[in-house]
């Protein structure tokens, strides 16, 4: 017979485990917290319609300066098919261009943080595209691109890009060193650290990132349809000026923040998805 | 037997490396300086250091800060490069980060966005290990180290020492022969250091495993180790060796209490001086 001491580990019962934290509540309130947070921006809001009302129908300022409220409800009723393809044209030039920044934007974070030298050689020309006014290229891109959908895109990627890099590289150097070491112990590859690691460690930032950057595309394509253009919410705030039309102008702007407010939205709807254990969203309400 | 021993499959990592020969010391250190240079200023982080580890031996190395004893653990891993001398590590030239090791840090650094298994199950993901071996394997882990229950608890979720032993499970899951430790239990407070350091070894002890310990507390080192050295700075060199020589099972308060503890902790407190030893 074999000596067969089965040897189990003898769990200490007087020094067994240090107190484990309390596991904090995880979906209970909630949504009532979050249904009592949307309570203040609704209250504010209506005073800001309110006072609206009031300005406007106490006849304290001209139409013309500022329209009433009801005048611009109906500039979007009586138009509904004018906003609504111009809308299309503009949300379609400022999701093209959101989406190439952000994937050009990541793939060049990527390249510079792996290679000093070409982050030697393109940081200044990044930086240099980021402080030119785009508002004042933007003519440039028209002589260059036409009027078409183009030269809009491209303004609004010129001014999605800059946020994308920035936030992917610091997002990507942010990965915890001794993490990257204890891979090195693990004999991964480089592509597999990438993914299972680097990647996942830059996705607060990127997403941070991000989001400025979805409301810069919305701008951006504005930008691009002021200085020429047929079509798209630029285009109507334009023919808007040119007729005094101020109510159709609200009713423009009114759309224009929407969509930013929409594409900010899908996002932080994506960061809930992607990074639910990092700060920013658990300590949430 | 032991309890590490009773699966049926031997380890995949084992395999793949030569046994080591006997007599063969697990860590061979000879003769081996490392120099930092930094804003012009050459920095003497080792000198002249010579030691081996024999297989299944637990080291304590302690220090005062500014000693190099950490700098001397991750040159054993293959982290820091050495400027003169020679290691060797299961009887192969150390020349660049080691695979055949189990490497805990201070600070856990576990992935945030992994709960408990799966960041233990990640050094099998990097290393391609088995996915049942490893399943298997992380499990006996989880309950070894008394994680059992927190098997889904993300980081956030768990203390300071639940952490630890998360980063503990994660560098033995590969099942290496030698375990190094850079004043793991560093960051937390005196009770659940004492508690980490009555299972680490309970582990070691149920082991044939090799560990090499980094630690400020005098207490901790004796209190663990086979064979603890002295190290001081200045350059960062080994000044004296001391055999612990408690055997068998070393229950926490009366091995504290033995003569031989006091003894060997005197000694190492002499020579770091009072109020050097940090605890």
């Amino acid at each position: 017979m074999t000596q067969q001491t089965e040897n189990v580990p003898v769990r200490t019962a007087a020094r067994g485990s240090d107190p484990p934290t309390e596991k904090p509540p995880r979906e209970n309130s909630r949504w009532a917290s979050r249904a009592s947070a949307a309570v203040y921006p609704a209250v504010f809001l209506a005073l800001l319609l309110a006072t609206w009302f009031v300005v406007t129908g106490a006849g304290m300022v001209q139409p013309y300066i500022i329209p009433s409220p009801a005048d611009t409800w109906s500039a979007f009723v009586d138009h509904p098919e004018y906003l609504w393809s111009h809308t299309l044209v503009t949300t379609g030039e400022t999701v093209a261009g959101f989406v190439i920044a952000a994937v050009v934007g990541v793939l060049v974070a990527v390249l510079m943080v792996y290679s000093p030298a070409l982050e030697k050689t393109f940081y200044p020309l990044i930086l240099f595209a980021q402080v030119i006014p785009k508002i004042a290229i933007a003519p440039l891109f028209v002589v260059w691109l036409g009027f078409g959908a183009s030269p809009k895109i491209l303004v609004a990627v010129l001014m999605a890009f800059f946020p994308v890099v920035i936030s992917g590289i610091s997002g990507l150097r942010s990965v915890d060193p001794e993490l990257l070491e204890l891979t090195s112990t693990m004999g991964a590859s480089r592509i597999r650290t990438f993914w299972k690691v680097r990647f996942p460690a830059a996705l607060p930032e990127l997403l941070s990132g991000l989001k400025v950057a979805a409301t810069l595309a919305v701008t951006g394509a504005v930008v691009g349809e002021f200085v020429g253009a047929n079509s798209g919410l630029g285009y109507v705030i334009l023919q808007a000026n040119g007729n005094v039309d101020t109510a159709m102008l609200f009713a423009a702007l009114i759309i224009m923040s929407a969509l930013g407010v929409l594409l900010f939205a899908v996002i932080q709807v994506a960061e809930n998805l992607l990074i639910p254990w990092h700060a920013s969203r658990r300590n949430r309400g | 037997m032991t309890a590490f021993a009773r699966r049926s499959r031997p380890a995949p990592t084992r395999a793949a490396t030569p046994a080591l020969g006997a007599g063969e010391p697990m860590v061979g250190i000879h003769g081996v300086d490392v120099t930092f240079r930094s804003k012009g200023r050459t920095v003497e982080a080792l000198s002249g250091i010579d030691l081996s580890v024999a297989p299944g031996e637990f080291l304590s190395i302690a220090g005062p800060s500014g000693c190099g004893k950490s700098t001397l653990l991750r040159v054993i891993a293959g982290l820091t490069g050495v400027s003169a001398g020679e290691v060797t590590l299961r009887g192969t030239e150390v020349r660049g980060p080691r695979r055949d090791v189990g490497f805990v840090f201070q600070r856990a650094a576990l992935l945030d966005w992994r709960n408990a298994r799966d960041n233990i199950l990640f050094q099998a993901e990097m290393r391609g290990l088995p996915r049942a071996w490893s399943r298997d394997r992380a499990a006996e882990l989880i309950e070894m180290t008394g994680l059992s229950g927190f098997e889904t608890a993300m980081p956030f979720e768990l203390s300071g020492g639940m952490q630890q032993r998360v980063s503990l499970c994660r560098a033995l899951l590969h099942e290496p022969d030698i375990l190094l430790m850079d004043e793991p239990f560093g960051a937390l407070d005196a009770l659940t250091r004492e508690n980490m350091n009555v299972e680490l070894r309970r582990i070691w002890e149920a082991t044939e495993m090799t560990v090499v310990l980094v630690t400020h507390s005098v207490a901790e080192a004796v209190y663990l180790a086979s064979r603890a050295v002295v190290m001081g700075p200045r350059p960062g060199r080994v000044i004296e060796e001391f055999a612990v020589d408690i055997p068998g099972h070393r229950a926490y308060e009366p091995t504290l209490e033995s003569a031989e503890f006091q003894r060997v902790s005197a000694g190492i407190r002499e020579l770091l001086g009072a109020g050097a030893a940090g605890d």
